[in-house]
């Protein structure tokens, strides 16, 4: 698969508390993560996800286990995350959700650039650069494939 | 020979392996996207409900009526299929694991983050969010790629004022809020022996704050006492000559008392550098420090004086709460002034009882101390109980030297 979109650039160490708050955690309704994204750290992102690739800094997702942040993300339209390192939760939780996100060290970032992305073929391009990043691996790609670990499973029945 | 991890799951860093896991737990949080996950799934059944637990801790009692009802769905999900369940009241999730059910040895894992608290029985704790939960709900097994570890030596012995949170504040200072990621921490040393099994449970509870998957300590005659007081027999498990991705030396002959200020875990200096920063409340609890040591060491100190700002003391169970009543703990708080709430996660995840308002400053015994995390432009200094009780008094950050 190979994925599309327009960059937003954010900073390093970025937290599942700022990615949606704890307050508006407890619904089973998606829009209100959705609509929440990101407002402590900045009102104005949440309208600018919509076909969105993150291109953060390293540690992304740090901090609560909490599922809700890549749901928030996804829900909110973000096609992918790209950053040098995640945490670990969060990166095992945004496959599981079916959001495609990758590490990649070297990439630069610049705002509302086009970005693609292969998590198979291992590389990123920015601006019509192109950057070698970590492929995921093959059962991480197939439960991406799926859109996320429920599907997956349902599969496997 | 091999690090505890890798002994642990059977297999050397870097490997993918798929293991059964011994005991798994969701709170009033996590549970219900669990839930909703594994309805989804569609499996008749829970492979293993003997071995999952549902503690509800974050949000209790319920604050409104959403948050009640996804309670009470929990609650007869977790009445019909014959899970372990603790009600409000009974306390945090870690702490209740941590009271006579984890042994050494175990894989477990929690939909919470600070599930690697549990690490220092000895056992590989973790924390997974709820799809991946709802999946263990469905086979009893999820995947792990095993950690590389850094290895933390703590020299000496803790002198002075300086105790188990500051250990943990200066470990993540050291290595930094990434430091960590992917690896698992092993604490190794004259000074891993020497500290309690509460100590221990302080000190793994921040390894995720380093983006640890996991702390740990060798099982040992601490362990074991511990564990017998619950009925459990356990061995001690050998510390081996383990590689080490990293290594780190921490004095303890040298720790001071230590703050980690806003808004950065990894933000951490000796208490002495923020000495007159005023401060609008004290909170005393979390699965960090709300033990009953914790709230014995603030006791001590805030002994038949009152505290300068208003003071939150949250056990972290139910029977930490009953031991601080059978001792005296518990009115020694309550003359000094402070507010006790029932045991569970209190103000710690930024959702009631304790919240703070704008321009407002805390300081709190808790792991976190992230922009806006505990209430909407605010700020949270990160400290020990001793520490804390020393500022209650002032209404200011001040050392807890010469008062412990």
């Amino acid at each position: 698969m190979t994925l599309q979109g327009n960059a937003v650039c954010l900073g390093a160490d970025i937290d599942t508390d700022v990615i949606i708050a704890g307050r508006y955690l407890r619904t089973k309704d998606r829009r209100i993560w959705a609509d929440h994204v990101f407002e402590d750290l900045d009102p104005a992102l949440a309208a600018r996800m919509k076909g969105a690739i993150i291109i953060a800094g390293p540690n992304f997702g740090c901090g609560s286990s909490r599922e809700q942040a890549p749901v928030a993300l996804k829900e909110a339209g973000v096609v992918g995350v790209i950053a040098p390192s995640f945490a670990r939760i969060f990166f095992r939780n945004a496959i599981n959700v079916g959001l495609p996100l990758m590490e990649c060290a070297e990439v630069r970032c610049r705002d509302a650039a086009p970005v693609s992305f292969s998590p198979e073929g291992g590389w990123v391009e920015v601006g019509g650069v192109r950057h070698t990043a970590t492929p995921l691996s093959d059962r991480m790609l197939d439960i991406l494939r799926h859109g996320g670990l429920v599907e997956y499973w349902r599969r496997q029945q | 020979m091999s690090t505890l991890s890798e002994r642990i799951l059977g297999a050397p860093a870097g490997s993918f392996v798929d293991r059964a896991v011994d005991r798994a737990f969701v709170h009033d949080g996590t549970g219900v996207l669990t839930l909703e996950a594994w309805r989804r799934m569609e499996r008749e059944r829970l492979a293993c409900p003997e071995r999952l637990s549902m503690l509800f801790d974050h949000i209790t009692p319920a604050n409104n009526s959403t948050t009640a009802a996804l309670q009470a769905e929990l609650r007869t999900f977790a009445a019909e299929r014959g899970l372990h369940f603790s009600d409000i009241g009974g306390g945090i999730c870690h702490q209740l694991m941590s009271e006579g059910i984890v042994c050494p040895g175990e894989v477990v894992v929690g939909a919470d983050s600070h599930s690697c608290t549990l690490g220092a029985f000895g056992a590989f704790a973790t924390g997974v969010g709820a799809t991946d939960m709802a999946a263990i709900w469905a086979s009893g097994s999820t995947w792990f790629r095993v950690p590389e570890t850094i290895a933390i030596h703590l020299e000496g012995r803790l002198r002075g004022a300086a105790e188990a949170k500051d250990i943990a504040l200066d470990y993540v200072r050291r290595l930094g809020m990434d430091g960590g990621t992917y690896q698992a921490l092993e604490f190794l040393g004259e000074g891993a022996g020497s500290l309690s099994m509460e100590n221990r449970l302080t000190i793994t509870n921040m390894a995720v704050e380093t983006g640890a998957k996991t702390g740990l300590f060798y099982a040992d005659a601490v362990t074991a006492y511990y564990l017998g007081e619950y009925g459990n027999r356990t061995l001690p498990q050998a510390v081996g000559e383990g590689r080490y991705a990293r290594e780190l030396t921490l004095d303890l002959d040298d720790l001071v008392p230590l703050i980690a200020a806003p808004h950065r875990v990894d933000n951490g200096a000796p208490v002495t550098e923020f000495e007159a920063v005023e401060i609008d409340q004290v909170f005393v609890g979390t699965c960090t420090n709300g033990r009953y040591e914790d709230l014995a060491r603030f006791a001590g100190i805030v002994a038949g004086k009152k505290v300068a700002v208003r003071t939150i003391v949250v056990p972290a169970s139910r029977s930490v709460l009953l031991k601080a009543a059978e001792t005296g703990v518990l009115s020694t708080l309550i003359e000094a002034g402070c507010t006790v709430g029932p045991p569970g996660c209190g103000p710690c995840l930024g959702a009631h009882m304790g919240v703070l308002g704008e321009g407002e400053v805390g300081l709190s015994t808790a792991n976190r101390n992230f922009r806006n995390r505990m209430g909407v432009g605010a700020e949270y200094y990160l400290c020990s109980p001793s520490t804390a009780a020393a500022s209650a008094l002032r209404g200011a950050i001040a050392s807890p030297e010469g008062l412990a």
